[in-house]
C-alpha cells in the first residue's frame, strides 16, 4: 500500500476525534475523542517512519503513547474529582477549575 | 501485495467505524468499548507498516491497561446516556462537525497534491528486523536515550499527580467528616 492511503485514513480519523472534541459535552468522551486524535497521530508517524525506512518515527510515536497514558490519568482523576463534588459532567459547565 | 491490500481496507474499515462510535454513540460505555475495537484495528495497521513493537504495545497497553481505566471510571461515574446534541443553540453544534470536514478536506488536498515523490510509493524494503523489539530497544537506549529517561519521569509526574488527585481530602467531604470539620 502506498503511503498516502495510511496518511489519508489518518487525517481522517483525526478529524473524526476533532469533531467529537468539539461537540460532544460529555468530559470522558472529549477525553475519549482525544485519544482517537493522538491515535491518528501515531498511525502518520508509522506511517512516515516505514516510507523513509527509519526507525525513529516509531520512538515518537511510542513516547506519544506515554503522553496519552499521562493525560488519560490526570484527565479521569480530574473527572473523579467533579463527580466526588457533585459537580455536573458536563464540559459547558465546567468552566473553571478553581477549588 | 493483494492480500495487503485486503487486509488495509478491512483494518481501516474498522478503525473508521469504531472511530465513528466513539464520536457518536450516546452511552460513554460503548464509547469505550468503540475505541478498544478502533485500537485493535490500528495494531493491524501498525503491523502492515511492519511496526511489529508498537502493534504489540497498542493492544497490551491501550486496549489493555487504559481501557480499563476508563472502563472503571465510566462504571463509577455512571454512564448515563447524555443526548448527542443538545436541543438550544441549534447553529453552534453543527459548527465543530462543519470544521472537521473542512480539516480533512484540507489535509487530503495536501497529501494528495503535494509532489512528494516518497508518498507514491511504499518506502524502501527494509529487513525483518524494522520495527522489532531490538531495534527499538537500540534506539531507546543509544540516540533516544533522554526522551527515554523524560518519559518515564512523565509517568512517575502522572502517577503522583493522579493519586494526589483522588485522595480524600479531610474536610471536603461533608459526609466523611464526623467531627465536622470545616470545609
Amino acid at each position: 500500500m502506498d503511503t498516502s492511503w495510511f496518511v489519508v485514513l489518518s487525517a481522517f480519523i483525526f478529524c473524526i476525534g476533532a469533531a467529537g472534541v468539539m461537540s460532544r459535552r460529555s468530559p470522558l468522551v472529549v477525553l475519549l475523542c482525544l485519544e482517537l486524535m493522538l491515535n491518528a497521530g501515531n498511525l502518520a508517524l508509522i506511517a512516515f517512519s516505514r516510507m523513509l525506512g527509519n526507525g525513529d518515527g516509531q520512538i515518537f510515536a511510542l513516547i506519544v503513547m506515554v503522553v496519552a497514558a499521562c493525560e488519560v490519568v490526570i484527565g479521569l482523576g480530574i473527572i473523579v474529582g467533579m463527580f466526588r463534588r457533585r459537580l455536573p459532567i458536563d464540559v459547558d459547565e465546567m468552566s473553571e477549575l478553581r477549588g | 501485495m493483494l492480500f495487503e491490500q485486503i487486509l488495509f481496507f478491512i483494518a481501516g474499515f474498522g478503525a473508521i467505524a469504531g472511530a465513528l462510535g466513539v464520536a457518536m454513540l450516546r452511552n460513554p460505555f460503548y464509547s469505550v468499548l468503540a475505541l478498544v475495537s478502533h485500537l485493535i484495528a490500528l495494531a493491524v495497521l501498525f503491523l502492515l507498516l511492519q511496526a511489529a513493537f508498537l502493534a504489540a504495545a497498542q493492544v497490551v497497553v491501550y486496549a489493555g491497561a487504559v481501557m480499563v481505566l476508563y472502563v472503571f471510571v465510566v462504571a463509577y461515574v455512571g454512564g448515563s446516556d447524555t443526548p448527542l446534541r443538545p436541543t438550544e443553540g441549534g447553529l453552534v453544534n453543527a459548527f465543530g462537525p462543519l470544521v472537521a470536514v473542512a480539516v480533512f478536506v484540507e489535509l487530503t488536498i495536501a497529501v494528495v497534491g503535494s509532489s512528494l515523490s516518497g508518498l507514491g510509493g511504499r518506502g524502501p524494503d527494509v529487513d525483518a528486523s524494522f520495527g522489532s523489539p531490538e531495534a527499538i530497544g537500540d534506539l531507546l537506549l543509544t540516540k533516544f536515550l533522554l526522551p527515554f529517561e523524560a518519559a518515564s519521569f512523565l509517568l512517575l509526574l502522572a502517577a503522583v499527580g493522579a493519586v494526589v488527585l483522588s485522595r480524600k481530602r479531610r474536610g471536603l467531604e461533608d459526609l466523611d467528616a464526623p467531627e465536622g470539620v470545616a470545609g
